[in-house]
């Protein structure tokens, strides 16, 4: 009642255009959970039906779950993010967290309290069912796409139609292993090459007609062992999008190793085969299922492009003086649109982490000035509100200020990426997530995020050997193990260098154990040997790719020479010159790792 | 239970609608809850002011009786209660009332913030009071002290509730509890959910209609309050309230429980 009343004065909120949830589900989880806790449901089919909705267990307990919901190419409406701050008030710790995958988490969920959860994201058209588990996972999209100048055409209903073909499949819901789709705009922006499926818009012209296709990429993915993709053909047509997903699919269906828990994804299977065999295997299979469909099976592509409305403008009256901090702001936040007059607004948060009350504001900052009234969840554990008008921009930083939204540095590397690490994940030896706060907070107090030669670099973090933090295509990457002296273990990180996620994606290539509080001197005093060796047109990161494939010819050539001149910083102190070397971030005992059974916190 | 001629129907809340309907019955009486400079400015009208703060600074039932009474309350008076405090503030002095024997006492179903959106009116007059008699009937069953919780909290089918927030919780509570965070009990325009929600939630949680419940909270006993009416909004009416809760627990050195080994605190954008 007061609410609508409220928002009566502002843009009407856009609905979602398509309702992923069943309600249904939520009812049959709760009685699942009630039959599990009386003892009726063995304890692994309860795991895998928990996973397959997309609750996963939590650090240390059988009581909390984390809720993982998907957010199909990454479209979140105002009303969703209102649904979600309530959710993570009544259920969660009053926080959300975006991911890497354009997914919104909640934490330390009560299970008992998952299926309510279910029931609030039903009434917003949300769903958690298949975000965990050996499923498809969430479909991702690049938050640019359509408003990318480099892209093809808008690869946004491609994406969504994938996901409407493959949510509830019963073709894909026992999977080897779990399986990611990404969608791009460009090589640049959407980890094509990073993933099972990466697709990317492609047009050929054929006796003088545009033809619209794609470019889709095989095989690769982060993990404790990380592949590259492969390209399948020069062009794949628009119509065989499907038919390409599905044999895939059907060949990771019966092929992928269902025992070896550790090697079972795709790129496994790929890496094991040869890639030309497993390039011919998809194309006979796809000739298969496009000529023994019995119905035509046709993706359903939206073909109605979003609407674009003008929002309310707050600006006109003018004479509003430009705060502090919009400078540095405007110059590490925001993306210049394709079309004219227009900037996508990327959210700096704090390793994902967002306040009940920041996704409210956030969701009436869409409605305000956002014209096509959603936004999209990126790639960085970000949000990117797009289509925002250059004249509103002033106003809106000192909007996103109020609220603590307006950090700058969300496009640079500034914003490190860390997984959820020991907060919350069975397997996390390290605190990655709080280490990727301290980093961020440490360059923005050096405002490192102003220094373009710095910008396309990248810091990410994970916990643990997998890569959930994604690691391994970072310019500088981390993952956590504990290292000890004596009897005594400290947190540290092995770090690794050159990573990348464009079109010469490569991983990067491991370098040296780094104690976790000597991790912000370390990048610190790589940044200060880069500036000393650096040439004109360098950034951090070419620089970093010419030392790691060795054709640097200054005092660095080579990761050795990182390592001789990095490694003064890895000897261990003792425990009485400096005790806290001996704790990790965010936890004042000594330092001892302890894991639990994983579930791939992915 | 309890005497059955005292068994009117009195509903733990009641909604703005027919609370509007009521504010110029001056046999009914509506408290205020808010800081005293707030009530100033503006009220329910014919609302008088009693702020948490004033009954908290000494809550034995001889001074507590005495604020009612000078508030013209006697032992009939139905009594409403709000405040702009997702209606915590206002459960605690209910429940205070219902303790010296008041029986007839509800919460006004929204707060004070949510009444004015709905435009619903209000004013700045100050009404005169005369003073009541008030008796002092305590009720005990309502009522849960350290000693009794710590013998209470082992037996089968009593449930512990802890109404703080999540974090709050995991990082101590006492053990056995379980932990169903204030947030939980209200809808975005109500202190209290629907009842087929709230029930489905409760149920889900363990809690039957069997079950002997003692709220907590943080230190005063409003956010547990808020759980109390929550509660019995459902007919579940074997509640008490540890009001002094976790605060005297922690300072009377009792154990606690900790969830261990994990860095919970970190997942916090606050
Ligand atoms: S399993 Fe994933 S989320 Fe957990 S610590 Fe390892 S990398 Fe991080």
């Amino acid at each position: 009642m007061s609410a609508s009343k409220l928002n009566q004065a502002r843009p009407d909120s856009k609905s979602p255009s398509v309702n992923w949830a069943k309600i249904e589900e939520a009812d049959n989880f709760a009685k699942t959970v009630k039959l599990y806790r009386q003892g009726k449901y063995d304890e692994d089919s309860f795991r895998r039906f928990r996973l397959q909705h997309g609750a996963y267990g939590t650090r240390m307990t059988n009581d909390y779950a984390m809720v993982r919901i998907k957010i199909p190419a990454g479209k979140i409406y105002p009303t969703q993010l209102e649904k979600i701050a309530q959710l993570s008030e009544a259920f969660s710790i009053g926080s959300a967290h975006f991911s890497t995958r354009e997914n919104i988490q909640l934490h330390w969920v009560v299970l008992e309290d998952v299926s309510e959860i279910m029931r609030g994201l039903a009434e917003v058209g949300l769903t958690s069912r298949e975000a965990c588990g050996n499923t498809v996972r969430n479909v991702m999209c690049s938050p640019l796409s359509g408003v990318c100048a480099e892209e093809k055409f808008d690869a946004t209903p491609y994406a969504i139609a994938t996901a409407k073909f493959l949510l509830r499949n019963p073709m894909n819901q026992n999977l080897p292993r779990k399986f990611k789709f990404n969608f791009s705009c460009c090589e640049k922006h959407g980890m094509v090459r990073m993933c099972d499926v990466g697709v990317l818009p492609e047009t050929r012209e054929i006796e003088g007609k545009q033809e619209k296709g794609f470019k889709i990429f095989l095989g690769g993915g982060l993990g404790n062992k990380s592949f590259v993709g492969y390209q399948l053909e020069e062009f794949t047509p628009e119509e065989d999008l499907l038919y390409t997903s599905i044999a895939v699919l059907r060949i990771f269906d019966r092929m992928g190793d269902r025992k070896n828990m550790a090697r079972n994804r795709m790129r496994y299977l790929v890496n094991e085969m040869g890639w030309e065999k497993f390039q011919n295997l998809v194309l006979k299979e796809r000739a298969v299922v496009r000529a023994t469909q019995s119905v035509i099976v046709k993706l359903d592509v939206d073909p109605i492009p979003e609407e674009i409305k003008k929002p309310i403008r707050i600006s006109e009256s003018g004479g509003n003086s430009v705060p502090d901090g919009y400078a540095r702001w405007y110059k590490t936040n925001t993306f210049n649109q394709k079309q004219d007059g227009y900037q996508s607004v990327f959210i700096a948060l704090e390793a994902g982490d967002i306040t009940a009350n920041q996704l409210r504001e956030i969701a009436k900052i869409i409605r305000d000035y956002s014209a096509e009234g959603m936004a999209r969840n990126g790639f960085s554990q970000d949000i990117a509100i797009r289509w925002i008008h250059e004249d509103d921009l002033p106003k809106m930083y000192s909007q996103l200020l109020q609220v603590g939204l307006a950090k700058s540095g969300s496009l640079t590397m500034a914003s490190p990426i860390g997984c959820s690490g020991t907060t919350s994940c069975n397997l996390a030896l390290t605190n990655s997530h709080r280490l990727a706060k301290e980093i961020q907070r440490k360059f923005l107090e050096l405002k490192l995020d102003e220094e373009d030669d710095l910008r396309d670099s990248t810091i990410k973090i994970s916990g643990c050997p997998n890569s959930c933090g994604q690691h391994g295509i970072a310019t500088i990457g981390f993952f956590g193990g504990g290292s000890r002296v004596g009897k005594d273990m400290y947190p540290t990180y092995l770090m690794s260098l050159g990573g990348r996620s464009d079109g010469e994606t490569m991983l990067g290539i491991n370098c040296l154990r780094i104690p976790a509080k000597k991790v912000i001197p370390t990048i610190l005093k790589i940044i200060e040997l880069f500036k000393q060796n650096k040439k004109d047109a360098d950034t951090l990161s070419s620089w970093i790719h010419r030392i790691v494939n060795g054709s640097e010819d200054s005092d660095i050539k080579s990761i050795n020479d990182f390592k001789q001149i990095l490694s003064p910083l890895t000897v261990p102190p003792t425990k009485d010159e400096d005790s806290d070397f001996y704790t990790d971030y965010g936890n004042d005992s000594s330092y001892h790792t302890k894991t639990g059974k994983g579930e791939c916190a992915a | 239970m309890c005497c059955l001629s005292k068994e009117k129907t009195v509903r733990p809340t009641i909604d703005a609608d027919s609370l509007s309907s009521q504010i110029r019955d001056n046999s009914v009486r509506v408290i205020d809850v808010r800081k005293e400079e707030e009530y100033k400015k503006n009220h329910i009208p014919n609302a008088v002011s009693l702020p948490l703060a004033n009954l908290l600074s000494d809550d034995s039932p001889e001074r507590a009786v005495k604020l009612f009474q000078s508030l013209g309350i006697d032992d009939e008076t139905p009594v409403i209660v709000y405040d702009d405090t997702f209606g915590a503030l206002a459960s605690r002095v209910a429940w205070t009332l219902e303790y010296l024997g008041h029986s007839d006492v509800s919460l006004l179903d929204v707060t004070y913030n949510q009444w004015n959106s709905l435009g619903l009116e209000n004013d700045n007059k100050i009404p005169s009071i005369n003073s009541k008699t008030h008796s002092i009937v305590l009720q005990p069953q309502i009522l849960a002290t350290a000693d009794y919780l710590e013998e209470a909290k082992e037996k089968e089918g009593v449930i512990l509730l802890d109404n703080r927030e999540r974090l709050n919780f995991l990082e101590q509570h006492i053990p056995g509890a379980i932990n169903i965070p204030y947030r939980t009990l209200a809808s975005p325009d109500k202190i209290l959910r629907p009842k087929d929600e709230m029930k489905r939630l409760v149920e889900n949680r363990g809690i039957t209609p069997n079950s002997e419940i003692i709220t907590y909270c943080g230190s005063v006993g409003t956010l547990s309050g808020l759980a109390f009416y929550a509660l019995k909004s459902i007919n579940l009416s074997n509640v008490k309230l540890y009001v002094k809760s976790f605060k005297e627990w922690k300072n009377l050195k009792k154990s606690t429980s900790k969830q261990e080994n994990a860095d919970y605190w970190d997942l916090s954008a606050e």
